[in-house]
């Protein structure tokens, strides 16, 4: 297995690459999203919907909808969880520990001997702390992971939360002859 | 569930009706890839398609939604790391500060550990990021340590919400 941290990194095609970096501070409220889109980079309404299924068929979007922001919603408590486990155990463990509902993401990252020892990371949230540390009770025993070294991080302040940007957006002027930010007519 | 009343206690953040409710619980994933997507989403819901936009609009501007879009696999359309620092505490805010002022910082957290200061950055190549790294190291003269992502075990989709 190649364990390089970027091995998957492949550069989209330039379609592509102005569609993502269009759409990735959300789509636009509007009747018709994908027309709006189209416009700003010179693709058909359809070009983008075949486009953005195939992102999300060949798994280069995750999911497409609604991004809440937990802490607003009422998940005031998050932890970053940080455990050490053995490099032949880490995926099987890593794969369990993604599943569980509470979990929103778990990945596997390089330690830092000596300075940091972890190289399996989850995020925990919960509605206060007392909640995080029962969901964390709850995996430790779910996984079975009670003899793994782990750390919980809490977090104190938010400094600074968006979602990423992979740079500015390609605005191509408009070719389109109809007005796509209104709904079809009939 | 408590519908009536003012959410209390911990929660400062407003009440939500039935329509923002579902909005935000059943539309994480599986937006609809049709050319008037909020027209299909008020079907579903039994409301109309300016209710759906008008109530996103209101959950975006009010901050409890982010955004309605995609969320990209980590390090496929362009390259992220998560990097931590070990801040004296009378230094964490300028620090911080400095962390968040590079646009391509998405998430910066204070967090109980003597490496007290995360952050999430994402750029369209290494090598940038790499530079974001090595400037925020220089002109801080503290330690970044790299933690890129070396395998992704998230299986889930979105977060089911509960209601308290």
């Amino acid at each position: 297995m190649d364990l390089s941290p970027h091995a998957g990194f492949v550069t989209p095609d330039p379609a592509d690459l102005a569609l993502i970096l269009c759409v990735q501070d959300g789509l636009p409220l509007v009747a018709r999203p994908f027309a709006a889109v189209g416009v700003q980079i010179g693709l058909s309404e359809d070009e983008v919907l075949a486009r953005l299924t195939r992102l999300i068929k060949i798994g280069d979007i995750r999911r497409l909808g609604v991004v809440v922001r937990h802490h607003e919603l009422g998940y005031r408590a998050n932890a970053m969880v940080v455990w050490n486990i053995s490099d032949a155990r880490v995926t099987e463990v890593g794969r369990s520990i993604g599943q569980q509902p509470f979990v929103t993401l778990c990945y596997r990252r390089p330690r830092r001997p000596p300075r940091w020892p972890y190289n399996l990371f989850c995020m925990i949230h919960g509605h206060d702390r007392d909640e995080v540390t029962r969901n964390l009770d709850h995996l430790v025993e779910t996984c079975h992971l009670e003899a793994i070294p782990h750390a919980l991080l809490f977090s104190k302040r938010r400094f600074k939360q968006r979602g990423a940007r992979y740079g500015e957006p390609i605005v191509t002027p408009p070719i389109r002859h109809d007005n796509p930010l209104r709904p079809a007519a009939g | 569930m408590s519908a009536a009343g003012a959410p209390k206690g911990n929660s400062g953040h407003r009440a939500l009706n039935e329509l923002e409710k579902r909005l935000l619980n059943d539309f994480q994933d599986g937006f609809p890839l049709s050319p008037r997507p909020f027209a299909v989403m008020a079907e579903r819901l039994g409301t109309s398609e300016q209710a759906v936009i008008s109530a996103l609009e209101g959950l975006q501007q009010d901050g409890l939604v982010s955004r309605v879009g995609p969320v990209f696999r980590p390090n496929r359309v362009g390259a992220s790391t998560l990097a931590a620092m070990s801040v004296p505490p009378e230094r964490l805010d300028a620090v911080a500060a400095l962390v968040s002022s590079f646009p391509e910082v998405n998430h910066n957290y204070e967090r109980e550990h003597e490496i007290n200061l995360w952050f999430v950055a994402t750029a369209t190549d290494r090598e940038r990021l790499a530079e974001v790294l090595s400037e925020i190291g220089r002109r801080t003269e503290l330690e970044v340590l790299d933690l890129p992502m070396v395998e992704d075990y998230f299986i889930n989709l979105g977060f089911p919400l509960q209601w308290t």
